[in-house]
């Protein structure tokens, strides 16, 4: 019993960390390119090739419905390319319209199949919402040898899949086929989220094309890495989100892989070094600590050139001469644990020998 | 017709209407997908609001989903705001995110027989006439008819009082801002309303279907018309129009409502992409073929202009001439001679070729434009 649950368990985790890796690449490339919200138009636009599959082949086999997924999410590009290249439509109405539209067929299709007193529609509805626990090998199996030919394919275009995410001016100056080369890609994201939708479902499978790429993106300005990034977030939130589902009681599958997927978000959004929220925040703090020894001690320097008699000035007058925002109290107690600067009686203040050659080094050649 | 048919016809024509007036404004501000983003996000708010009222025709709901609806856009902004991803993917992030939230809790929390995930995807028309509004032993109609009605209502009204600063705010934030017009609160107020509409929607055709309603009426009409007041009463006739052909496809289909209403309002749009006058692809064919002729016209009557009434005139002005100084082959020059005499711009005595005063008047603005 317990090897029968981890079987099924591992197929699943295997499914999910498939659809992970292959979406989390390809996703990068759509973030780059702020195709993200194609995504979520291809899958939804799946759906009436799903269903024309099923009623064309007769069976839920699961290559020929990925195979009218592919070709209807690939129809739905184009459309989204047609509507928004020639006419006043823009590209985000074009891909609402396209969506919503292709999505309306294919419900119309779905009634359509679902009256047929023989065809249970089971298999088809798993599209809509996804099914990890129902995963067969193979299914994963599907999955893998229509994902691993993408991956392929993008190492073999690696480079010039990077201009065209970076710079198709200068690809199309080198002699780039551009245009095709957009199509490629193009047609590899279709493919990539074709894999996922069993898994998830047309609702959420957009998100396993934004969230590992945006994770990713916080971590690393390189594209190999965020790439490679991308997919590793991609599977980790795919066999996490499936290990927890098959775990739990009542936890669907698909929404727990997005859940997870979105927990990695946040965490690279706030700690990822150098871009993340709270480094930004900690830097600032630094900063503005700076800033204010600065302006102490250039006050500090300036009441001194002024008077030229070496007396202590009084921490209000310091408030004043513009040194104080936000107290000059603490500043002034940091300046004297460095010991550039010392207390004469009650609030007066000095600089320390140290403290002045500090503030000469520092800010007396602007003077 | 049944009554039940009516009733059902009703509910789509008002949703498709409701729909439309905010949508409109939605594709005019770039704005289309937050359609797509509210209306998977509600049922979060739905489902918290189950939790706290467990009753599945409680107001609550419809308040808990449409602050769930607003607080999606207030979630994208700040997630854009950070400034680590653009707007697209931050949409991408954040609905996904709240429609997970929303699943995970039906799936753990509520019992799926009152509360279905299907249910409020895809929705289902054909149902609503069966859930009535009664009031003191009194049949008053079909509650979603109701429903929508108040917000057809109140969007109307919204849009009457607020028409200027709408059409300010969309077309020149810019003086909207320096006006004092405040483009961040007519924002949301904006996203308020489509909050709210895609809530009182989603029962009748399912949140992905509330998209098709709210944004390909308005695109249509978009294609059709430069003027605000006439998008916004087209995308309400085209959005009626849409309901009411969908609710008899449907019918003769027997397939689902919802589906065939999206799928006519896609095949209006594909006819005004394809025919709107101006701007379809039809009339931008028409347009090129006919500018392919314009030209050589237009140089014939310049070449005719700068050699009339000079003593060359004789050999320059004649058809069989054309080859030699404008490199025409005998034929396109024959052609395009033709076209200038049938629009009568050119005279033509045998081979000797004069204009008339229609072609040199334009032969001079021409001139005049490029000099």
């Amino acid at each position: 019993m317990d090897f029968l649950g981890d079987y099924t368990l591992r197929i699943v985790a295997l499914g999910a960390g498939t659809l992970g890796i292959v979406a989390g690449a390809l996703g990068a490339f759509a973030v780059l390119r702020r195709q993200s919200l194609l995504g979520d138009a291809i899958s939804h636009a799946a759906l009436p090739g799903v269903v024309l599959a099923f009623v064309l082949t007769g069976t839920k086999a699961p290559l020929g419905l990925l195979l009218g997924a592919a070709f209807a999410g690939w129809a739905a590009t184009l459309a989204v390319m047609a509507i928004a290249r020639m006419s006043r439509i823009k590209y985000d109405a074009a891909l609402g319209i396209v969506l919503s539209v292709f999505f309306g067929i294919g419900l119309l299709l779905l009634t359509d199949v679902q009256k047929q007193p023989d065809a249970t529609q089971a298999g088809l509805d798993r599209f809509l919402f996804g099914q990890a626990a129902g995963l067969l090998r193979s299914d994963v199996i599907t999955m893998m040898a229509l994902g691993l030919p993408v991956l392929v394919a993008l190492a073999l275009l690696w480079k010039e899949f990077k201009l065209l995410a970076f710079d198709p001016g200068f690809g199309a100056s080198l002699g780039l086929p551009m245009r095709a080369l957009d199509v490629v890609l193009t047609g590899l994201l279709v493919v990539a989220i074709v894999v996922g939708l069993q898994t998830v479902g047309v609702v959420l499978m957009s998100a396993m094309v934004v969230a590992p790429a945006a994770a990713a993106r916080q971590w690393t300005d390189r594209l190999g890495t965020m790439v490679v990034l991308s997919a590793g977030f991609g599977a980790l939130a795919g066999v996490v989100g499936a290990v927890i589902s098959s775990r739990v009681e009542r936890m669907p599958a698909g929404p727990t892989i997005v859940l997870c997927v979105t927990v990695l978000v946040l965490v690279s959004l706030f700690l990822a070094p150098r871009r993340g929220l709270l480094w930004a925040r900690v830097r600032a703090r630094r900063a503005r600590a700076r800033l204010r020894v600065q302006a102490v001690l250039e006050a500090l320097l300036d009441l001194d050139a002024r008077h030229g008699d070496g007396h202590a000035h009084s921490e209000a007058v310091l408030e004043v001469a513009g040194a104080g925002r936000g107290g000059a109290g603490r500043t002034l107690a940091e300046l004297e644990r460095r010991g550039w600067a010392e207390r004469r009686g009650d609030d007066a203040w000095l600089l320390t020998p140290a403290g002045r050659a500090e503030a000469e080094e520092r800010y007396g050649g602007r003077r | 017709m049944t009554g039940v048919q009516l009733e059902i016809q009703a509910i789509a024509a008002v949703t498709a209407a409701a729909c439309a007036l905010p949508g409109a404004f939605l594709v005019l501000r770039r704005l289309s997908l937050l359609s797509d983003a509210i209306g998977h996000s509600i049922l979060l708010g739905i489902v918290l609001a189950f939790l706290v009222v467990q009753e599945l025709t409680s107001p609550f709901l419809v308040v808990g989903a449409a602050l769930v609806g607003l607080l999606t856009v207030v979630a994208v902004e700040l997630v854009r705001g950070t400034g680590l991803v653009r707007e697209d993917a931050a949409i991408g992030l954040v609905f996904p995110a709240l429609f997970s939230l929303g699943v995970v809790l039906v799936a753990r929390y509520t019992d799926s027989v009152h509360l279905d995930t299907d249910a409020v995807l895809l929705g289902e028309l054909a149902f609503t006439p069966f859930d009535r509004l009664v009031a003191g032993g009194w049949d008053l109609g079909p509650r979603a008819l109701w429903v929508m009605s108040v917000i057809l209502a109140v969007n109307l009204v919204a849009l009457l009082l607020f028409y200027k600063e709408l059409k300010l705010t969309t077309f020149d934030p810019a003086l909207a801002l320096a006006l004092g017009l405040a483009p961040g609160l007519v924002h949301y107020g904006l996203m308020t309303l489509v909050s709210v509409t895609a809530v009182g929607a989603f029962t009748a055709v399912g949140a992905i279907l509330v998209v098709a309603l709210m944004i390909v009426p308005p695109a249509t009409a978009y294609l059709l018309t430069d003027r605000l007041g006439v998008l916004l009463g087209a995308s309400v006739g085209i959005g009626v129009a849409s309901a009411i052909g969908g609710y008899w496809l449907a019918h003769a289909l027997d397939a689902s409502i919802a589906g065939s209403m999206a799928a006519t309002a896609g095949a209006l749009f594909a006819l005004a992409f394809l025919f709107a006058p101006g701007r379809g692809l039809v009339a931008a064919a028409r347009r090129r073929a006919r500018q392919r002729w314009e030209f050589p016209q237009t140089m014939l009557a310049i070449h005719l202009l700068n050699h009339e009434g000079l003593p060359e005139a004789a050999v320059e002005n004649r058809i069989d001439h054309l080859d030699a100084h404008l490199g025409w082959e005998p034929a396109f020059a024959r052609e395009v001679v033709e076209r200038a005499q049938r629009r009568g711009l050119v005279r033509s005595d045998g081979a000797a070729l004069e204009l008339t005063d229609r072609g040199r008047a334009g032969a001079r603005s021409s001139l005049a434009r490029t000099a």
